[in-house]
């Protein structure tokens, strides 16, 4: 009984937030077939925590476990792309991903490569405020770091990524000057 | 010429987080920094340029009928442990003294609309607080509108009325009673009106109004839908929205 209720209060609750755990995966993987994998594991995983959720926010909660899925996934299987550094000199990725080619128009692919280029932390902060409109605090709640740390992360996440913009496809696009 | 004011402060500025005095404070350094107002606009049209190239990736169907089937499948083999037969003795117990003691302070169907509209003043009062109250800031109803689909089981109306004094700013999703709820916010002068509504299976039932600390609510039902409109602007403005929507 207990459990059909939680699996009833689950589907209201969490399951309305799976755009937005996909959308997050989605970015911090660079991949929407990894994304599907990672993310429909992190919902079974969130579904049996659920249980031991005390209310609040839920989306906040739901990306939090996301978000730990994805870097998980990395450190398993894509090893280089956290390797990225924030501000020091880095290695390019590699080219845009089949993902980024598929998008239709060319602002979009101008905008999504930048993205791409940037290391995940950076992606996982732009994503939250800017497509998902996390406040600080939200975002401070999902990636576990302190506002302080929000706020000076996203400040040079968009200097990053302005600076990607500028200059598509060139290696110190990434680069703080 | 140089600008020593730390970074974070425009972005806190651009992002709505300052608190008002120290928003206050960096509106008056805009007007003689043009570096930061060079900034600003870099960060304005950086964020204009996100939103028009739609970055935002939608689950596929397929992910969501497979989470939903495992979920499911998970919840026919209980984890939980059986409880011993006292402990619904207990329970049961313990739900017909609350039924009677519920019954015995609060009388009837008021109580669950008292209930519910502090937690409708609950939930406006939380979107006051920066960063809650919009999920989608939009003043166009054709961006409101989609925004909501694959988010709700249902699909809320999003009229606009600008042209009533009520420009349309945008719409979040909510939690009301355990359920997810649509909300449109609306402007009114300097006031926030917001607007949650609802599929419900009761019939149409005409508007009722009440007040609770400094704030008013109007709840009614129309064609399926449960609509409660709360702010802190006067009742004749949430009246006037309240005809505006039942038109």
């Amino acid at each position: 009984m207990l459990s059909s209720q939680e699996q009833s209060r689950f589907e209201q609750c969490a399951i309305p937030h799976l755009d937005a755990a996909f959308n997050l995966a989605r970015w911090i993987l660079r991949s929407r077939d990894d994304a599907e994998d990672v993310v429909q594991e992190a919902m079974v995983r969130a579904y049996r925590f659920f249980g031991g959720f005390q209310g609040g926010d839920v989306r906040a909660w739901l990306l939090q476990i996301v978000r730990n899925a994805c870097y998980s996934w990395l450190e398993k299987n894509r090893r280089g792309d956290l390797m990225i550094e924030f501000d020091e000199e880095q290695q390019a990725l590699p080219g845009p991903t089949p993902e980024t080619l598929a998008l239709a128009n060319e602002q979009q692919t101008l905008l999504a490569n930048a993205l791409e280029s940037l290391s995940p932390r950076y992606r996982e902060i732009l994503v939250l405020r800017e497509l998902e409109g996390c406040s600080y605090k939200e975002i401070a709640a999902i990636t576990s770091i302190p506002i302080g740390t929000v706020m000076s992360t996203l400040s040079r996440a968009r200097r990053q990524l302005q600076l990607a913009v500028a200059n598509p496809g060139r290696k110190e696009a990434a680069r703080e000057l | 010429m140089s600008c020593d004011l730390p970074r974070t402060v425009l972005h806190g500025y651009f992002d709505g987080e300052l608190d008002p005095v120290r928003a206050a404070e960096f509106e008056t350094h805009l007007e003689h920094c043009p570096e930061c107002v060079a900034a600003f606009e870099a960060e304005e049209s950086l964020r204009s340029s996100i939103k028009s190239a739609q970055l935002y990736e939608k689950a596929p169907a397929p992910l969501r009928s497979k989470v939903l089937s495992q979920t499911r499948r998970h919840s026919r083999f209980p984890a939980r442990l059986r409880l011993p037969l006292w402990t619904w003795v207990v329970a049961t117990a313990a739900v017909i003294l609350f039924a009677f003691a519920g019954w015995r302070i609060l009388p009837g169907p008021r109580n669950n609309s008292q209930v519910l509209a502090a937690e409708i003043l609950d939930a406006h009062l939380r979107s006051l607080q920066p960063g809650h109250l919009v999920d989608v800031t939009s003043s166009d109803q054709h961006t409101v509108k989609p925004w909501f689909d694959g988010r709700l089981d249902f699909s809320p109306p999003v009229p606009d009325f600008a042209e009533e004094a009520f420009p349309l700013r945008g719409g979040r999703l909510d939690a009301i009673d355990a359920h997810s709820v649509a909300v449109l916010v609306y402007g009114r002068r300097k006031h926030v009106v917001n607007v949650f509504l609802w599929p419900v299976k009761e019939a149409d039932a005409a508007p009722r109004s009440g007040s609770l600390q400094g704030y008013h609510w109007i709840v009614w039902r129309k064609g399926g839908m449960e609509f409660w409109v709360v702010s802190d602007t006067s009742l004749a403005d949430l009246e006037e929205l309240q005809k505006l929507f039942s038109q």
